[in-house]
C-alpha cells in the first residue's frame, strides 16, 4: 500500500501542487512563529544577561511591577520610600561588604532627542528613548562614585570621542544615537526628558552593546547628579548593582547586601535571581506574542483544510475505478482507506519540509520587520530548537492526514463491481439534506447567541468568550450551511454574467452549481479570511469614528497643545501661547477628581472666557460666563444622576483621595490623600459632550487639586485666517520641546486613528496568509474542474467555442465562486461585527457601528481581482487543450 | 438506379459538393516516430447525400474525418469545406468556420451535463450568439422525437435519447454539412438503428449533408455510399450499400491486407 500511495503521489504532481502549496504556506508560517518566538526569546535573555553580566546582586525599590528595566517610572514625588534608601551613603556601605569588588548605582529614564532638523527622534516611542547616568572612576573600594570625578572614564559605556558628560550642562550620546539625530562633539542638543525642552552641550560619543539600543532605541547618558535631578531626587539612585569578587558566594552576598537594608521599600537580588525573573517574563512575553501569531497560523491550516480535502475528494473521485479494482483484487477497505491516508501523510511532510524552510526564512525577516513599526526587538541569531521542526512537519502531516480522511472514507464506499462497469460514472451526489439541517442548526445557534451578545454592553472576559463562540457558531454554520447557500447566490451572480458574457457566462454558472460541496468549500476558505478582515475593518472603522468624536465633539479650537508624556504643562503656558500673534484665546485645561452626594466625577478646570472660543458647550441652563471662583457648571446627565439644579450648593470632597477610583466610601476611611473639602454653587447646566468631563470650574478651583497640579492641556483658537505656521510659533513660544505636541483636529484624529489603523494593518497581513491560500484554493478548484471537463471542453472546442470563449468560460466561474466566497465572508463579518460592537460600550461610550462603504467595495472588487487571478493558470490550460484529444479522452 | 444518377451527378458537378480533399495529406510526428495517417487523399462528398467513410482501425477514416472537419491540421493538400480552403486557416478561423457550417455528432460524451436537452440543442447557437429558426427547430426536434424530453437533463435520459439530441444540436445551426464519429458506437442495436434513421431521414427529409466514420457494415449500409480507407488512401468507394456488399468489400480488404 505504501508503494501504491507513493506511485500516486508521484503521479499526480501536477494536481497535487496547490495542495502542496498551501500545507507549506500553513506549516511556514506555523514555524516562522516558533523560530521567531525562539529568536526573540534567546535575544532577550542574551540581552538580560549582557546587563546582568557581573551583577551578582542587584538592590531596586520594591516594586513588582516595574520589571521592566527600560521604563522605570518617573512620576517623581510620589515614589514612595523607595526614593529615600538608594543613596550615596548606602552604596558605600555595599561596597565596604566583603567580597564586594565594586558597586554600581544607576539612574534610569528616558530622554528624547530633537534632531538638528527640529524633528524628534522616535517621536512616539518615548519608552525607547534611554536615558542613564555616566558613572566614570573606579567603582571598586576606596572609588568615589556618586560624585563626578570629572575626567574618569565609565567602563559600561566606552568612549569613541571626547569625554564623558560631568556637569549639568552636558551629555553623551551613544554613536548611532548621534548619527541618527545628526549631532557632532560640541554641538547644542534640545532634548525633553518629561516635557520641556532642555539643552546640554554634546561632550562624548560612546559606544554600547546594549541591544535595545542596538534595535532603535537612543541612548542619553548625563552626569550622576544632573540624572539624578531629572530622573528622581537629588543623592538617590534606582539601582545599585553590586559585582562580587571572585570566589564569593552570590547568594550569601544577597543576604549581607539585605541586612544593610531598611525593612520595606527596598529589595537586594541576586543576579542569577534576576536572571531568572527576566528571563521568565521574556518567557511569558514572547509566549504571548507566539500565541498570537499561532492563532493566525492555525487560521491559515484551517483554511488550507478545505483546499486538501476538495482535492483528496476529488483524487479519490477519478481513481474510483482503480480503488474498485484494488477492491476487486482483494484489497480490503481498511487498506484503501490508509492508501489514501498515506498519500496525505507523504504529501504533509513532503510539504511540511519546504515550509519550515520558508518558515526560517519569515522567521529571520519578522524581526526587521517588526522593528520597522517600532518594535525595538534585539538583534540575535536565528535559533531552532528540535521542538520548531518537529511540531511544524507534526502540525503540517496532522492536517493534511485529518482533511484527507473525510474524503478517504468516501473511497472506502467504491464497491468493487465499479471496477467492471465501463461506464466512468460518477455516483449520483448525496442529498445535502442532513448537511443543511445541521447548517440551519448551527448557523440558528450562532446568530442567537450573537444577538444575545449584541444586548451586551460590557467587555468582560465572559462576555468576550461568548463573543468569541457565537462567532465561531456562526461561522461555521455558515460553512456547513455553504452550499445551500450557493445555489441562490451563484444563480443570480450568473443572471448577470449570462446577460454580459453570453453563453460563457451561462456555462461558468453551471459549472460552479455543478459540484456545490466543492464550490461551497473553495468559497468557504475565502469566506473564513474575508469574514474576519471585514469584521475588524467595520470594528476599526466604527472606533475611530467614535474616537474621533470623542476627541473633537464640541471643540472649535484650532490647536490643542501637550506633552506626550504624563507631565502637564507649566501654569504660565496659556500666557505664553496667547502672546504668540495669531492667537485669538488659549484656554487652559486640567481636571481633578471630586465627589459630592455620592457622585464620582471628574472637573475640568479652565478659563472660561477662553473656553467660551476655544469650544462649544450648549447650556441647558446658565452660560459659561456665569462660572466662577466657586461656581460650577455640571453636564445635565451628571446633574441628573446627582440630582442636582442651577443655584445647588455642593459640599465637594475635591483631589485624588481616592486615586484607586473605588467606591465613593473609601476615601472616608481610607487612606489619607490631598482630598480637601469645597463648597460649590451650580450656575450652569450644559449638554454632555464627550470632550468635557462632568463638571465645569474655574482654574484657581482646580488647579490646586489635580494630581500633577500642571495643566492637562491647552485649547488655542487662532484669529480668523491666521492658522498657517501658528503651531510653529506655538512651539517656539513653549521652548520647542520634542516631546511638545501642537495638533488641529485632524491630526488629533489622525493620531487617535493612528493605532488602531497599525493594529488593522498588522491584522491584514497576518490574516492575507489565510487568503493566499484561499487564493490557490480557487485555482486548485478550477484546475480540477478544467480536468474533469477536458472532453466537455473538446466538444465545446468541436462546435465552436474559441479559445478566448474558454478562457472566459474558465475565468466567470472563477469570479462567480470568489465573489460567493467574498459576499458571504462580507456578510458575515459585518453581522459579526455588527452584534460584537456594543462590548466595546465600557471603553468608548459613542461606539456604534459604522460601515466603511468604501473598504467593503474594495473588498468585493478585490474578490472579483482574485477571481480573475487565480482562473489565469486553469483557464489557459484549458484553452491550449488538445482538442481531439480532448474529445477522445475517457 | 435513381441514386446511382445522383452519385453520378454529385461527382461530376462542383456545384453538388458539399466538401472535399484534394492529395489531403496527415503525418504525425518526426523522424523515427513519423506515421503517415493519411496519403494523399483525394474524396468528393456530395451535398445532399449520406456517406460513410470505413476502414479498419488505423485506415486514417478518423483522421480523414478530422481533418476535413477542421478539427485537426493538415499536413499538405487541401481540404475545402463549400468554398472555404481549410489549409492556411489559424485557430480562430478554423473555430468561426466549425462553428458556422459544421455540425458535429460525437461517439459519446457529447452533451454538456449541466444544459437540458433544449439547451444542449441550441448550445451552437448560443456560442455563435445567434437566434435559432424556431421552426426548423421544432421541424428538427419532431423528427428526432423528443418535443416531450426537452427539459431533461442529459442524465435522465437514456444512451439513445442522448445522441438523439447530439444528432438535433448537429443539424440545428442548419450546417453545411455533419460530421459523425461512430455515432452509434456506444448505443445497442435499436438505438443505433434510431440514430442513424434520423441521420437518413435528415439526408432525405430535410436535405442535409452527412459525412459518417464507423466501422459498422450495418450502421454503413443506411448511407448512400461507402468510401473505404485502408493505409491512409481511398481503396474502394460503394454506392448503394447493403450490409452484405460492405462486409463483403470489407473481407476482401481483409484478405488482401492478410496476403500483402
Amino acid at each position: 500500500m505504501l508503494r501504491t500511495a507513493l506511485r500516486n503521489v508521484l503521479a499526480h504532481k501536477a494536481r497535487l501542487i496547490m495542495t502542496a502549496l498551501a500545507v507549506l504556506l500553513g506549516v511556514a508560517f506555523v514555524s516562522g512563529t516558533l523560530v521567531f518566538a525562539e529568536t526573540t526569546a534567546n535575544a532577550f535573555r542574551d540581552a538580560s544577561a549582557q546587563s546582568l553580566k557581573g551583577v551578582a546582586v542587584s538592590v531596586r525599590a520594591d516594586q513588582a511591577t516595574s520589571m521592566d528595566p527600560a521604563a522605570p517610572d518617573t512620576a517623581g514625588g510620589e515614589g514612595g520610600a523607595s526614593g529615600t534608601a538608594l543613596d550615596a551613603a548606602l552604596a558605600q556601605k555595599i561596597r565596604q561588604l566583603p567580597g564586594v569588588a565594586s558597586v554600581r548605582p544607576t539612574v534610569h529614564g528616558q530622554a528624547t532627542l530633537a534632531g538638528k532638523d527640529g524633528r524628534p527622534v522616535n517621536a512616539d516611542t518615548n519608552g525607547q528613548n534611554l536615558a542613564t547616568n555616566y558613572l566614570p572612576g573606579q567603582h571598586g573600594k576606596g572609588g568615589q562614585d556618586g560624585k563626578d570625578s570629572g575626567h574618569g572614564k565609565d567602563s559600561h559605556y566606552p568612549l569613541k570621542e571626547g569625554r564623558g558628560p560631568a556637569a549639568a550642562g552636558e551629555l553623551a550620546l551613544d554613536a548611532k544615537t548621534a548619527a541618527k539625530a545628526g549631532y557632532r562633539i560640541g554641538d547644542t542638543v534640545r532634548l525633553a526628558t518629561d516635557g520641556p525642552a532642555l539643552t546640554k552641550k554634546l561632550v562624548g560619543i560612546v559606544s554600547t552593546d546594549d541591544p535595545q539600543v542596538t534595535a532603535g532605541a537612543t541612548l542619553t547618558l548625563f552626569d550622576t547628579r544632573t540624572a539624578q535631578q531629572l530622573f528622581h531626587h537629588p543623592g538617590q539612585f534606582d539601582e545599585i548593582a553590586v559585582a562580587a569578587s571572585p570566589g564569593t558566594d552570590e547568594y550569601a552576598l544577597t543576604d549581607r547586601v539585605q541586612a544593610l537594608l531598611p525593612k520595606e521599600g527596598v529589595r537586594a537580588t541576586s543576579g542569577a535571581e534576576l536572571a531568572a525573573e527576566q528571563s521568565a517574563q521574556i518567557a511569558e512575553n514572547t509566549g504571548y506574542l507566539a500565541k498570537t501569531l499561532l492563532v493566525f497560523a492555525g487560521i491559515a491550516l484551517f483554511v488550507g483544510v478545505f483546499l486538501i480535502a476538495n482535492t483528496f475528494t476529488m483524487l479519490i473521485a477519478q481513481r474510483s475505478r482503480e480503488i474498485a479494482l484494488l477492491r476487486a483484487v482483494g484489497a480490503s477497505r481498511r487498506q484503501v482507506v490508509r492508501s489514501v491516508l498515506i498519500e496525505a501523510a507523504l504529501l504533509g511532510l513532503v510539504s511540511s519540509v519546504g515550509g519550515f524552510a520558508l518558515g526560517l526564512g519569515i522567521a529571520a525577516a519578522m524581526g526587521p520587520l517588526l522593528n520597522t513599526t517600532g518594535a525595538a526587538l534585539p538583534d540575535g541569531p536565528l535559533v531552532i530548537t528540535p521542538a520548531a521542526p518537529l511540531s511544524s512537519l507534526a502540525v503540517g502531516v496532522l492536517v493534511t492526514v485529518l482533511a484527507a480522511w473525510l474524503p478517504s472514507r468516501k473511497a472506502a464506499k467504491i464497491a468493487p463491481v465499479a471496477a467492471l462497469s465501463s461506464i466512468d460514472q460518477a455516483p449520483p451526489a448525496r442529498t445535502l439534506r442532513v448537511r443543511n439541517v445541521l447548517g440551519a442548526l448551527l448557523t440558528g445557534a450562532g446568530v442567537l447567541v450573537m444577538l444575545y451578545v449584541s444586548t451586551l454592553r460590557t467587555s468582560k472576559e465572559s462576555n468576550l468568550m461568548t463573543a468569541m463562540f457565537g462567532a465561531a457558531l456562526t461561522l461555521g454554520g455558515v460553512i456547513v450551511l455553504a452550499p445551500l447557500l450557493s445555489r441562490p447566490l451563484i444563480t443570480l451572480a450568473g443572471k448577470v454574467t449570462t446577460r454580459f458574457f453570453g453563453v460563457g457566462g451561462k456555462l461558468a454558472r453551471q459549472n460552479a452549481l455543478r459540484n456545490p460541496r466543492r464550490t461551497a468549500a473553495t468559497a468557504s476558505a475565502l469566506m473564513i479570511g474575508l469574514a474576519l478582515i471585514t469584521g475588524l475593518t467595520v470594528g476599526a472603522h466604527s472606533a475611530q469614528h467614535a474616537m474621533a468624536k470623542e476627541a473633537t465633539q464640541g471643540l472649535t479650537a484650532d490647536y490643542k497643545v501637550n506633552y506626550s508624556t504624563a507631565r502637564g504643562l507649566d501654569a504660565d503656558a496659556p500666557g505664553k501661547i496667547a502672546r504668540v500673534p495669531g492667537v485669538a484665546a488659549a484656554a487652559p485645561l486640567t481636571t481633578a477628581q471630586f465627589d459630592t452626594r455620592g457622585q464620582y466625577a471628574v472637573i475640568t478646570g479652565t478659563d472660561p472666557k477662553a473656553f467660551g472660543k476655544a469650544a462649544q458647550l450648549d447650556f441647558r441652563a446658565g452660560s459659561l460666563n456665569d462660572i466662577g471662583p466657586g461656581k460650577i457648571a455640571v453636564s445635565d446627565e451628571f446633574a441628573k444622576r446627582a440630582g442636582l439644579q442651577i443655584g445647588a450648593t455642593l459640599d465637594a470632597k475635591m483631589g485624588d483621595g481616592m486615586d484607586t477610583g473605588a467606591a465613593q466610601k473609601e476615601h472616608t476611611t481610607g487612606r489619607k490623600g490631598t482630598a480637601q473639602q469645597k463648597k460649590l454653587t451650580v450656575v450652569g447646566i450644559y449638554a454632555k459632550t464627550r470632550t468635557l468631563d462632568e463638571a465645569l470650574g474655574t482654574l484657581t478651583d482646580v488647579l490646586p487639586h489635580s494630581v500633577t497640579k500642571q495643566l492637562d492641556n491647552v485649547l488655542v483658537k487662532a484669529e480668523p485666517g491666521r492658522t498657517a505656521g501658528l503651531d510653529r510659533k506655538i512651539r517656539a513660544a513653549l521652548g520647542d520641546s520634542p516631546l511638545l505636541k501642537v495638533r488641529s483636529q485632524e491630526q488629533l484624529i489622525k493620531d487617535n486613528n493612528e493605532s488602531v489603523t497599525t493594529v488593522l494593518s498588522m491584522m491584514y497581513g497576518l490574516l492575507g496568509m489565510a487568503v493566499v491560500i484561499a487564493i490557490l484554493g480557487v485555482v486548485n478548484t478550477l484546475a480540477m474542474s478544467v480536468f474533469e471537463r477536458t472532453r466537455e471542453i473538446g466538444m465545446l472546442r468541436a462546435i465552436g467555442l474559441d479559445r478566448s470563449g474558454i478562457r472566459q468560460m474558465v475565468r466567470l466561474e472563477s469570479v462567480v465562486i470568489s465573489l460567493f466566497g467574498a459576499v458571504l465572508g462580507i456578510g458575515t463579518g459585518i453581522f459579526l461585527a455588527w452584534s460584537a460592537g456594543g462590548l466595546t460600550t465600557t471603553s468608548m461610550q459613542e461606539y456604534e457601528t459604522v460601515l466603511p462603504w468604501e473598504r467593503l467595495g474594495t473588498f468585493l472588487v478585490l474578490a472579483l481581482m482574485i477571481g480573475v487571478l487565480a482562473a489565469i493558470w486553469p483557464a489557459r490550460r484549458a484553452a491550449r487543450l488538445n482538442m481531439l484529444r480532448s474529445i477522445q479522452s475517457t | 438506379m435513381s441514386q446511382n444518377a445522383t452519385l453520378t451527378l454529385g461527382l461530376k458537378s462542383p456545384a453538388g459538393v458539399a466538401a472535399c480533399a484534394t492529395g489531403l495529406t496527415k503525418v504525425y510526428g518526426e523522424g523515427e516516430t513519423r506515421v503517415v495517417a493519411l496519403d494523399s487523399v483525394t474524396v468528393e462528398f456530395g451535398r445532399g447525400r449520406f456517406t460513410a467513410i470505413m476502414g479498419p482501425s488505423g485506415s486514417g477514416k478518423s483522421t480523414l474525418m478530422h481533418c476535413m472537419a477542421g478539427l485537426d491540421a493538415i499536413s499538405e493538400g487541401s481540404a475545402r469545406i463549400g468554398d472555404t480552403e481549410l489549409s492556411g486557416l489559424n485557430d480562430r478561423q478554423l473555430t468561426r468556420l466549425r462553428r458556422e457550417k459544421i455540425g458535429f455528432v460525437f461517439q459519446a460524451f457529447n452533451l454538456l451535463p449541466t444544459l437540458d436537452a433544449l439547451e444542449n440543442i441550441t448550445l451552437p447557437m448560443d456560442i455563435a450568439s445567434s437566434k435559432p429558426d424556431q421552426e426548423w427547430l421544432e421541424l428538427i426536434v419532431g423528427t428526432v422525437g423528443l418535443s416531450q424530453r426537452l427539459r431533461h437533463r442529459p442524465s435522465q435520459l437514456s444512451g439513445g435519447q442522448q445522441q438523439r439530441v447530439a444528432v438535433a444540436r448537429a443539424l440545428a445551426a442548419r450546417p453545411e454539412i455533419v460530421f459523425a464519429d461512430e455515432p452509434t458506437g456506444n448505443l445497442d442495436s435499436r438505438s443505433g438503428a434510431e440514430v442513424l434513421g434520423f441521420l437518413r431521414e435528415s439526408v432525405r427529409e430535410l436535405g442535409q449533408t452527412v459525412v459518417m466514420v464507423t466501422h459498422d457494415p450495418v450502421a454503413a449500409s443506411y448511407a448512400d455510399r461507402v468510401v473505404f480507407l485502408a493505409d491512409g488512401r481511398v481503396t474502394d468507394d460503394l454506392p448503394a450499400p447493403t450490409p452484405e456488399a460492405v462486409l463483403d468489400r470489407m473481407r476482401h480488404f481483409d484478405a488482401k491486407g492478410r496476403t500483402s
